[in-house]
């Protein structure tokens, strides 16, 4: 099959290309609940009521909204300097052990003023030294980004389920989980919901990295690096160092799912609350171009449909949770990998008619 | 000396066991890998596969038609594969990620449709529905041990012997010396991934109706990617594939022995040190720390055909 490589308007490019795309996951979406049994307009109805009918369900949705936030804005920074972060999971993992240990160390003695940025910023540190490893492997060792943060993750996991099963366990606890936080170490939230203070902090990184990567010297040339970096180099940008500074700002910010779910939500260190955020935030950046203002509309999406996901699967014992997984996955496949797929019509379609 | 002997054999047989679809995957993913596609979505391919030979074997009652069903579902899913990566150069990576989701979600969501158990199949009959062992009833080795261990020699004469083998190295080293040959690069790699499918679903059979008794979630457990290490540590060749899946078998063998027994002079080895074994020993691997792991050139390039 031969492919024409037609060029686009811009407009097609930027708006009408990526809402094709995200229009045949969708489309196949609807296929798989058909096939299931359940007609896909009334899904969709009770998706929507459920995410956003109450000021509950919108509570839930935000929420939501700001851990996709996070690993969606980390897999967005490594992807401007070209590196390809699959390692979102296990960063938010071991960031929110950094937060959690901050917490534990220093609830008892510091005030809230103090111990929440503190905890905050364990949570970077400790996010941003998981994604260093692998940086430094590629930096100056040359062995893929890719295959070791894959990896990465697996350890993050193993090492996660050992320090609570044996180090951090609460004495007296059954279950894997640390002692709860104290009051200082808990983010004030809205009562009766999750949302909690972390999605101003969302909001906050979602500026920050539109201020960094398009108006500092150094956001430019991590962009320079992923454009083409040997032209980066030849312009004097360090590789190594912004392979480095890439991966680091994105493991802190996927360190942040740490501070939303443990900080905000459980109050205490708990196994498995990175659930897949890590994943879904290659979706979240593929959808939103890898923009900040486009990954918090994607966020805000994925989030809607985390949210109203959980409310379908209430009703209808035929969908569960899992449909959102699902969706993600297709979001990833067509407006990533399939990307291409729907431009030769497009350009037959726009170019001849302009 | 008797229990010693029962233990060496019930280790070596566990170890087997917990290598078969490792092997089985490797074997496929270094087809894959070798005519330059990337493949991480090994995971998925084979979760999609245990899937549907459990689902099926339910159904019809009979293991054949579930690793048979395996195999298509895997196969689709590398069509899937080739279809982004082959025909619309799209990111290789991104592919296999979407695609390991897909196989995570959509699992679930088919089997709590079909059989309404939270996304389990109902557990096999085990006369008909499961492969049984052939020789060695403690041992558990099936049909699908003995094919995976054929995999290997298999994989090798094809890769080191054949004309097709030939060409699918110098398709994943130098595409366009392929192209100017006037053999279609395409068309080749679209081989080597209808291949991987194969034993990778021939992997996830085996994972749900020979070593265990029905699907469960999820329950590839990241299998998919220590078969991707494997590759990695036997530097993209069979038989050192093959080595690197017996010591990570191995590991998890000794992994369940090791249990709360403590080794002189190192106390206890947590299990779970033992399980991210696999992933650690891969990443000083790939560091230069043990020997060098070289990929195919054209790894992860989509192929342009100049007009």
């Amino acid at each position: 099959m031969r492919l024409s490589r037609g060029a686009l308007p811009g407009w097609a490019e930027v708006l009408l290309l990526p809402l094709i795309n995200i229009a045949l996951a969708f489309l196949v979406v609807g296929i798989i609940v058909r096939i299931i049994g359940v007609d896909p307009f009334h899904a969709l109805n009770r998706l929507i009521l459920g995410a956003i009918g109450s000021s509950e369900s919108v509570g839930y949705t935000l929420y939501y909204a700001t851990n996709f936030i996070f690993t969606g804005l980390a897999v967005a920074i490594a992807f401007h300097g070209g590196l390809f972060n699959i390692g979102g999971e296990g960063q938010a993992y071991v960031g929110g052990l950094g937060c959690g240990l901050a917490i534990l160390a220093f609830d008892k003695y510091l005030p809230g003023w103090l111990m929440v940025p503190l905890a905050i910023g364990a949570a970077a540190l400790f996010g941003a030294a998981w994604a260093a490893v692998p940086a430094w492997l590629q930096a100056w060792r040359g062995s893929h980004i890719v295959i070791t943060t894959i990896m990465f993750n697996f350890v993050a996991s193993a090492l996660m389920v050992y320090l609570l099963v044996n180090v951090l366990i609460a004495p007296g606890s059954m279950t894997p989980q640390s002692r709860g936080f104290g009051p200082t170490g808990q983010l004030p939230a809205l009562p009766g919901s999750p949302l909690n203070l972390s999605t101003f902090l969302a909001i906050a990184c979602c500026a920050a990295v539109w201020l960094f990567l398009w108006h500092t010297r150094w956001g430019y040339a991590l962009r320079a690096m992923g454009h083409n970096p040997e032209a980066a180099r030849y312009a004097g940008t360090d590789l190594r160092r912004m392979t480095m500074l890439g991966m680091c700002l994105s493991g802190a910010l996927a360190g942040f799912v740490g501070v939303n779910e443990l900080m905000g939500v459980h109050h205490r260190i708990v196994l498995d609350f990175p659930a897949g955020y890590g994943f879904a935030g290659i979706a979240v950046a593929l959808m939103g171009r890898n923009h900040p203002l486009g990954v918090a509309l994607a966020a805000l999406l994925f989030g809607a449909l985390q949210q109203g996901g959980a409310e379908l699967a209430f009703d209808e014992p035929a969908i569960t949770r899992e449909m959102v997984v699902v969706i993600q996955g297709l979001v990833i496949l067509f407006s990533g990998a399939l990307e291409q797929l729907p431009r030769p019509w497009l350009a037959l379609l726009l170019v001849r008619r302009g | 000396m008797d229990d010693l002997a029962a233990i060496v054999f019930l280790t070596a047989a566990a170890t087997l066991r917990t290598a078969t679809p490792l092997i089985l995957c490797a074997m496929g993913g270094l087809f894959s890998e070798r005519s330059g596609i990337v493949d991480v979505g090994l995971e998925g391919k084979m979760l999609i596969a245990a899937f549907f030979a459990a689902a099926i074997a339910t159904i019809t009652g009979s293991a054949w038609w579930g690793v048979a069903a395996g195999i298509v579902a895997a196969e689709i899913m590398a069509l899937l594969h080739g279809f982004a990566c082959i025909t619309y150069r799209g990111n290789q990576v991104v592919s296999g990620v979407a695609l390991n989701i897909l196989a995570a979600g959509l699992t679930v969501v088919l089997g709590n449709a079909w059989f309404h158990q939270g996304g389990q199949t109902p557990p096999l009959d085990t006369a008909r529905e499961r492969l049984m062992p052939i020789f060695f009833p403690r041992a558990g080795d099936n049909v699908l041990v003995y094919v995976a261990l054929a995999s290997v020699p298999l994989a090798w004469w094809i890769v080191a012997r054949t004309r097709f083998g030939l060409r699918l190295r110098a398709v994943g080293e130098m595409p366009l010396a392929v192209d100017a040959a006037g053999i279609s690069v395409s068309w080749l790699r679209y081989r080597a991934v209808l291949l991987c499918g194969l034993f990778s679903g021939l992997a996830g059979a085996y994972v749900s109706i020979a070593q265990n008794a029905g699907f469960s979630r999820d329950m590839t457990a990241g299998q998919g990617f220590i078969a991707l290490a494997a590759i990695i540590f036997g530097k993209w060749r069979p038989f050192p594939a093959l080595g690197a899946c017996l010591i990570f078998g191995l590991l998890d063998a000794i992994a369940i022995r090791l249990q709360g027994v403590v080794v002189p002079g190192l106390g206890e080895v947590p299990v779970q040190f033992i399980q991210a074994l696999p992933y650690l020993l891969t990443m000083f691997l790939l560091a230069g720390f043990i020997g060098r792991a070289v990929a195919p050139k054209a790894i992860g390039i989509p192929y342009e055909k100049e007009h």
